[in-house]
Parts: C-alpha cells; sequence; structure tokens
C-alpha cells in the first residue's frame, strides 16, 4: 500500500491574460514513474515551476506530501566547456550549495558523492569538467546533483530532448531504477510518450493547459485525448509504439500541433 | 642575478613597499572576485562599474577627496543602477550595462574636463584612468583593507549559494535560493573589486585585473577553489613583477621618467592569460 506524494487539485494559472494551466488535477503515488507529456507551449514547464513552489496558481493548488523534499533537474543546462567545475563538485552542490560559507570536505562528503556518481553510472567522468561532458553525461549528473539530497519527488523538465535515442533509453532506464531503489516518486516532463511507455506508471497528458491523467491505457486512447484536445485524434498502436495523428478537423491550431507532434513520433 | 631585475633601493622605497601591499591585496580580491565574473559571464558589467568609477574618481579630485571613495562610491551606484534596469534578465542586460557604460564615460569626461580647466590638476585624468601606484598616500592602506575584506567576505559567505546560481538560476530557485538577492550581493562585492583595482592600475584598466587572472585560471584548473586561489596568485605576481619593471623603468629610454605600472601589469596578465590557453591547448 503506497501513500501519496503529490497532489495537484484543479490548478490555474493565467499569464499575461492567457491561460496557461485550467484546472489541472492528479495525484502521484510515492513510489510512482509517472510521464508528463504534452507538445511545446502544453504548459509542462509551467506545471513543474508551480510544483516547486516558483510559480503562483490563480485557482487551485499543488501540494507535495508527507513532508517530502524535492529534486529537480532544469531543462537546456548548458554550460561554457571552460566552466571550472567538476561533476562532482557539481553534484555536492546538490548537497550543500544553499548553505552559507565555504564547503568543509570530509570523507563522508566525498563518500556521499561517490555513491551518487556510482547511482548514476558517472563515476567515471566525475572528475570531468562538466562544460565538457556529452548531452547524455551532463544529465547524470545534474541527476545525481538532484537525487543526493535524497528527496521523496524527483521532476525533471525534457530530460530526454536534445539526446540520441540511446542515451534517452539509458537515462529512462537508469530513472526507472532510481525509482525503484530509492522509493522516490518521479515526474518526468517530455513531449514524446514512447521512450517512457516501458517504464510508466501513470501518465499526464497536457494540451493547451488541460490535462487527463491515468494509467497509459486509460489516457492514451483515442476518446480520451480527443476530449483533451477538443479535437478528433486518433491513437495507434504500431510494434509497441504509440502514434497520435489528428483526424481532419475544425480546430486547425490543434492539428497543426498535432501533425508537428506525430512527425515527431514517427521518427 | 636578481640586481640585473631588481634596481637598487626598490625595497627601502616607501613609495614601492605601499605599492606593493596595496597591489597584493587588491589583487587577491579581484581574483577571487573576478572567477564569478567569468563563470557569470558578466565581463561587460566589470567594465561599466569601472568605468563608472573614472566618473567617481575623478568627481573625488574635484571636491578634493582620496579617489578612492569616488570609485566606491559611483561604482556601487552604478552596481544599484543597472540591477534597477534589469541585468538580470540576460537580455536585458548587455543593453543595461551598455547604457550605464556610455553614461559613465560621459560624465567622467565632463569631471575631468572640470577639474583640469577650474583646478589645474594636470595629472588628475592620467591618475583616474590609468592608475599611479607609486603616487599613492599611506592613509589608503586601511581603506583598501577594509574594504577589501568586505568584498572577501561576500565572496566566501555566499561561495556555494553564488556558485550555484552562476551555474543556473533555475537550479537556485529550486533550493529556494533568493536568486536576485544573490545577484545584487555578488554586483556590490565586483563594484568594490573594480574600484579597489582602480587605484592601482586605473579605472580604465581595473577589470583586466578582474578577468585576466581569472581567467587564466579557468584554463589552468578546474576546479572552482584552486581557479580562485590561482586567479589571486596570478594577479599579485602580475602586480609585483609589473611594480619591478616599472621601477626598473625609471633608467630606460628615451624619457628617463618611468614607464606606467599599469602598461607592465596589464601587458604581464595579457602574457599570462596566452601562455595558458596554449597550456591548455595541448
Amino acid at each position: 500500500m503506497s501513500g501519496q506524494a503529490l497532489r495537484v487539485d484543479g490548478a490555474s494559472v493565467r499569464l499575461a491574460g492567457r491561460s496557461v494551466l485550467d484546472d489541472v488535477s492528479f495525484q502521484i503515488g510515492e513510489d510512482e514513474f509517472t510521464g508528463l507529456i504534452g507538445s511545446n507551449g502544453a504548459g509542462k514547464t509551467t506545471l513543474l515551476r508551480v510544483i516547486l513552489g516558483l510559480q503562483a496558481l490563480s485557482a487551485g493548488g499543488a501540494e507535495v506530501l508527507g513532508g517530502r523534499s524535492i529534486g529537480y533537474v532544469p531543462q537546456k543546462f548548458l554550460l561554457d566547456p571552460d566552466m571550472p567545475l567538476r561533476g562532482r563538485d557539481l553534484v555536492g552542490l546538490g548537497l550543500d550549495g544553499h548553505r552559507l560559507g565555504l564547503p568543509r570536505p570530509s570523507r563522508a562528503r566525498r563518500a556521499l558523492i561517490d555513491e551518487m556518481l556510482d547511482a548514476v553510472d558517472a563515476r567515471s567522468f566525475g572528475e570531468a569538467r562538466v562544460g565538457r561532458l556529452s548531452g547524455g553525461e551532463q544529465q547524470r549528473i545534474l541527476i545525481a546533483h538532484a537525487l543526493i539530497s535524497r528527496p521523496g519527488l524527483l521532476l525533471l523538465d525534457e530530460p530526454l530532448a536534445n539526446l540520441d535515442l540511446r542515451s534517452a533509453q539509458e537515462v529512462v532506464r537508469l530513472l526507472a531504477r532510481i525509482a525503484r531503489e530509492q522509493r522516490i516518486a518521479i515526474l518526468i516532463s517530455a513531449h514524446d510518450v514512447n521512450p517512457l511507455l516501458p517504464v510508466m506508471d501513470r501518465v499526464v497528458y497536457l494540451a493547451q493547459g488541460r490535462a487527463a491523467s491515468g494509467t497509459t491505457e486509460e489516457v492514451v486512447r483515442s476518446d480520451v485525448l480527443s476530449r483533451l484536445y477538443r479535437h478528433h485524434v486518433d491513437v495507434l498502436r504500431v510494434h509497441g509504439r504509440v502514434v497520435v495523428i489528428a483526424g481532419t478537423g475544425e480546430d486547425e491550431r490543434a492539428a497543426l500541433e498535432h501533425s508537428e507532434h506525430t512527425a515527431v513520433e514517427l521518427v | 642575478m636578481l640586481g640585473a631585475i631588481i634596481a637598487p633601493g626598490f625595497f627601502s622605497s616607501s613609495a614601492v613597499q605601499l605599492a606593493a601591499a596595496v597591489g597584493a591585496l587588491v589583487a587577491i580580491v579581484a581574483g577571487a572576485v573576478g572567477v564569478f565574473t567569468v563563470i557569470r559571464g558578466q565581463a561587460f558589467a566589470g567594465e561599466a562599474l569601472g568605468d563608472m568609477g573614472a566618473a567617481g574618481g575623478s568627481s573625488a579630485y574635484l571636491i578634493g577627496i582620496a579617489p578612492l571613495w569616488g570609485f566606491i562610491g559611483f561604482a556601487v551606484a552604478a552596481a544599484g543602477a543597472m540591477e534597477l534596469v534589469g541585468i538580470q534578465r540576460a537580455r536585458g542586460r548587455d543593453l543595461a550595462t551598455g547604457i550605464v557604460l556610455g553614461a559613465g564615460f560621459g560624465l567622467a569626461a565632463l569631471l575631468l574636463y572640470l577639474g583640469t580647466t577650474l583646478e589645474n590638476t594636470t595629472g588628475a585624468a592620467s591618475t583616474v584612468l590609468f592608475g599611479s601606484a607609486f603616487g599613492l598616500q599611506s592613509s589608503i592602506l586601511p581603506l583598501v583593507l577594509g574594504f577589501g575584506a568586505l568584498a572577501l567576505g561576500i565572496i566566501i559567505a555566499l561561495y556555494r549559494p553564488l556558485l550555484l546560481c552562476s551555474l543556473s538560476p533555475e537550479l537556485g530557485a529550486a533550493r529556494g535560493l533568493p536568486v536576485r538577492l544573490i545577484g545584487v550581493a555578488y554586483l556590490i562585492a565586483m563594484a568594490l573589486a573594480v574600484a579597489l583595482s582602480a587605484v592601482t592600475i586605473g579605472a580604465i584598466l581595473s577589470t583586466a585585473l578582474l578577468m585576466g587572472p581569472a581567467a587564466t585560471a579557468l584554463a589552468l584548473t578546474s576546479r572552482p577553489g584552486r581557479a580562485i586561489l590561482t586567479a589571486a596568485a596570478i594577479g599579485v605576481g602580475a602586480m609585483w613583477l609589473g611594480l619591478v619593471l616599472a621601477y626598473d623603468s625609471f633608467d630606460w629610454r628615451p624619457i628617463h621618467h618611468g614607464w606606467p605600472v599599469s602598461f607592465f601589469v596589464v601587458t604581464l596578465v595579457l602574457i599570462a592569460y596566452l601562455a595558458a590557453r596554449v597550456k591548455a591547448r595541448r
């Protein structure tokens, strides 16, 4: 029997008169792996910022339950290659980066950083400058940075963007393992549902600020997504992959969004 | 051997001793602050603070107080102005900085003009813009110590949050850090470092001491703490060697009047930077 890690209840955000999130509700169990799926501009980043407490709601609530702390991996983290910072330094900042004064090196601190580097398979490049690592390697370091403070909820904003297919699959497998081993709830945003299909317990599908949530079978269906998009959508399952196709519709914007979306998924 | 490099009387001159002490303090502060300037990509902001400092130094001459007060007053005020006009936003940053920079230079032009015509202080322009390390008064030492300690104190106290927010404001905000406040505190530390550098090598060249040793250190080490120590060491080295060469140059042709310390310091910083880049590329 698992408890709840996060409850979002009727969350709405209006920015500059535009509705970015519209009555979004869902819950995440304490060791569930949840995908937050939607195309660009669907409100994924805004929703993550709401959960982090960085974006105020105009209505509704978002509550992290049971006194859990949040680990966060931001989107598009680009570091200058000359930045004087090793992977393990960045992981260390996840532990005590909010504290005043100089860091005090200790055997315990070093051991903990090593343990986190091992947990994300990053030990071999932990001594290298972060800015010179590949996208997938930087992603691992950032996950270790977020994990070292032992959060109960890990949020990742598009960690698979800019990664090649193999790196993306490795990151997903790694996250699934971490969720299992460390009993941590994971909410990961992505524009493509496919890389997450093998590991997801739950999906929160966002479109135009509205959300549908449940298991993949419950949500990634023609009738549910059509209702969400307010526009006919076909969902095809081909060789274990999901393809979402916009029908000939009355709502041209949704159709456009979808043809773009479909093209990405068909690659 | 040493006698061939260091001219007689170098160590016994009180002007040299004072210049060496002030120069070292300033170089240490500039090195520590400068590493973060490079990490945060705020070199242009540092330059603007220096130019505003030029206006401050000139006005100090006009009203007859030590230039350091002018450098500090104007640089800190400029830091506040840049914050107000939006230095925290990446896109607004260059614009805000450029506007402050232009205003600083314009003001310096007016004040130096007034100074030279009204007060007949002919050396003022050169001292404010390019520094005069051997012309310092001993009363400045406690001020340099005090303001230097303040700037270093900010860097040491905020070391980890500043590092995190400089790498990624998002990561800092997610940890609950007051990203903007930390940015303001850093701007003040940078204003102090630039003002202190201006005392020795002049307001215009002050960013060379801020950026040069820090950029050199970044090529040499991959750790932030070591980068700060390396930058400080390079800065002190360039400063002291610059003083030695400037002292020697009193005997050089054609003028027998001594070349500016700033020229040597800035040139040595450039040489160190190029050497480090070449070494890093191998």
